[in-house]
């Protein structure tokens, strides 16, 4: 954890898909231990920010990054940056629930076997707290070597925020993780997402505007990909300071 | 008639036309089985089964002839295992790399290979083994001859391999490119996600892959009677000839007389190989109806 309470920063950060420029100079300063939430119509590049902060924009073709983008004290676009290290600190959960063909146990035991964060005796006190996190423990003590495919589709998203915990992660990057789920499960992930917020950073793309104002602590609107204003989710949904952005919340676009 | 009803007419012969093609492929599975049955088991009216399968002597023209054969079962599965363990490890890891890690270009160059591999006739690849891989084992190992199990084994190896590659090739990229990105998104390598998630992910295909290849290999006639030796006794080495079962049949099938027990202990050959396909192949079902699902 960094002193200044900043999670993540960027300075001037610009990217480009070959000569299409995604992102344009985007300052962006997320607090430590709050829920931001980045909204925007589709195509503004808010997904496109959240995959910078663990470079999975990396697997693309073509993408090009400048700027500095620090999380906690490092640079992550310095050359030579550990990108392992990386996405073992910055955790994603991705729109559709996407949980390993494997046992829930082994779904969660991946990352510690992959990192190598603890011997195989402790592994079930583990995958018991990770499970208890996320509130899946008392419906799953039992199935624990079920496949993961048959869960609801609500537990296997919480299952998926789950397998990132024993990593113990600086930030949870969210991408409209509620999006494949029904209106229930919905206000359950974001109750999950207030007790979370406790230990983690998180980051949440939504398209749900409603979602933004109920879930989240600061709001970063962006569009055409800048970001347009940044603040308190109460200010941003009150007083935007932009016509855009008030454009956008009182849904005269989107 | 009117159009209408003429139309409904033609719907009705087109769907019990292609009724009748759905269920004739099945009789003439079923009419071959009922057949080999018939000719294969008037031999146990003068021989045991226990004899036939597990006697140790092959001498189908002495007098008395005896038919034991579990030296071509013997044969048959040493060449087969050998087989397997060449081209099982080689095929999957071909088969990982063409899906995972192969560039465009290459990938098509590779998968375009491997299918003109399939496309080699077996007495082709029989005679290169038999020409170029015989004398070559033969001087390595500085054996009497070259034709031996260990030969019959790389031989076949060759002809298991693109059904096992392109088999698993499919089962690995049919593997949802979620599971891929969940685990890179966790700090895995890309190996840690080939093997741990991929790779078990495309499990049930692959397995399906190697029982077909083995299927392939069992079944296959012409290249392993060309670079066994056809020598009718239990191997104790895999450098030493053996006869496959397969073999057997396609080699004294035309020497044997029509009706008489010689003839009848080939058929009950067939009935064996007959089996053992349906298993393996039965086995294969199983693992890609589980892989679909």
């Amino acid at each position: 954890m960094s002193m200044s309470g900043i999670a993540i920063a960027t300075q001037r950060l610009d990217l480009f898909y070959g000569d299409f420029q995604a992102l344009t100079a985007i300052d962006l300063q997320v607090p430590e231990r709050e829920v931001t939430a980045l909204i925007g119509p589709s195509g503004c590049g808010k997904s496109t920010l959240l995959r910078v902060f663990n470079r999975m924009n990396d697997l693309i073709d073509g993408v090009r990054v400048s700027g500095r983008v620090l999380v906690g004290d490092e640079d992550i676009y310095a050359p030579g940056a550990d990108l392992l290290r990386l996405r073992e600190k910055v955790g994603m959960v991705f729109q559709r629930p996407n949980p390993f063909p494997l046992t829930v146990f082994d779904n969660i035991a991946f990352g510690l076997a992959v990192h190598k964060l603890a011997p195989r005796r402790e592994y079930d006190m583990i995958v018991e707290q990770a499970l208890r996190d996320v509130l899946l423990w008392d419906d799953l003590k039992d199935k624990l070597q079920r496949s993961a495919l048959t869960l609801s589709l609500e537990q296997q998203q919480r299952l998926c925020i789950a397998r990132v915990l024993p990593l113990k992660p600086q930030v949870l990057l969210m991408d409209e993780p509620c999006s494949a789920l029904d209106p229930i499960a919905t206000l359950h992930i974001e109750e999950l997402m207030q007790k979370l917020k406790q230990e983690y950073t998180i980051v949440i793309v939504t398209h749900n505007m409603q979602q933004a104002a109920r879930a989240s602590d600061r709001t970063g609107f962006m569009y055409l990909g800048k970001l347009i204003e940044f603040g308190t989710t109460a200010r941003i949904f009150t007083q935007p300071a932009q016509e855009l952005t008030e454009n956008y919340i009182s849904g005269r676009f989107g | 008639m009117t159009p209408n009803r003429l139309r409904k007419l033609k719907e009705w012969l087109i769907e019990k036309a292609i009724l009748l093609s759905g269920v004739f492929s099945v009789i003439f599975v079923l009419l071959i089985f009922l057949f080999l049955l018939r000719e294969g088991f008037s031999l146990f009216r003068g021989e045991s089964v226990g004899d036939f399968l597990f006697g140790k002597s092959w001498y189908p023209i002495s007098d008395p002839p005896r038919f034991g054969i579990l030296p071509l079962i013997m044969g048959s599965l040493l060449v087969t295992l050998g087989a397997a363990a060449i081209s099982v490890p080689i095929g999957i890891a071909a088969a990982l790399y063409i899906a995972e890690i192969a560039p465009g270009r290459l990938k098509e160059g590779l998968k375009a290979g491997i299918e003109l591999l399939a496309a080699i006739p077996s007495v082709v690849i029989g005679f290169i083994g038999m020409i170029t891989l015989g004398p070559w084992i033969k001087n390595l190992f500085n054996i009497p001859t070259g034709l031996t199990a260990l030969t019959g084994s790389v031989t076949l190896a060759f002809m298991a391999m693109p059904t096992i590659v392109s088999i698993a090739e499919d089962a690995i990229t049919a593997v949802p490119r979620q599971y891929r990105e969940a685990a890179i998104a966790m700090g895995a390598t890309k190996w840690q996600t080939t093997w741990r998630i991929v790779a078990r992910a495309a499990r049930p295909g692959m397995v399906a892959a190697v029982m077909l290849g083995i299927g392939r290999v069992i079944g296959e006639t012409m290249a392993v009677m060309m670079v066994t030796g056809n020598a009718a006794m239990i191997p104790s080495s895999i450098l030493q000839p053996v006869r496959t079962l397969t073999a057997t049949i396609a080699a004294e099938m035309g020497e044997s007389v029509q009706g008489g027990a010689h003839y009848a202990a080939l058929f009950a050959i067939g009935i064996v190989l007959f089996v053992i396909t349906f298993l393996i192949n039965g086995v294969a079902d199983l693992y890609l109806h589980r892989s679909r699902r």
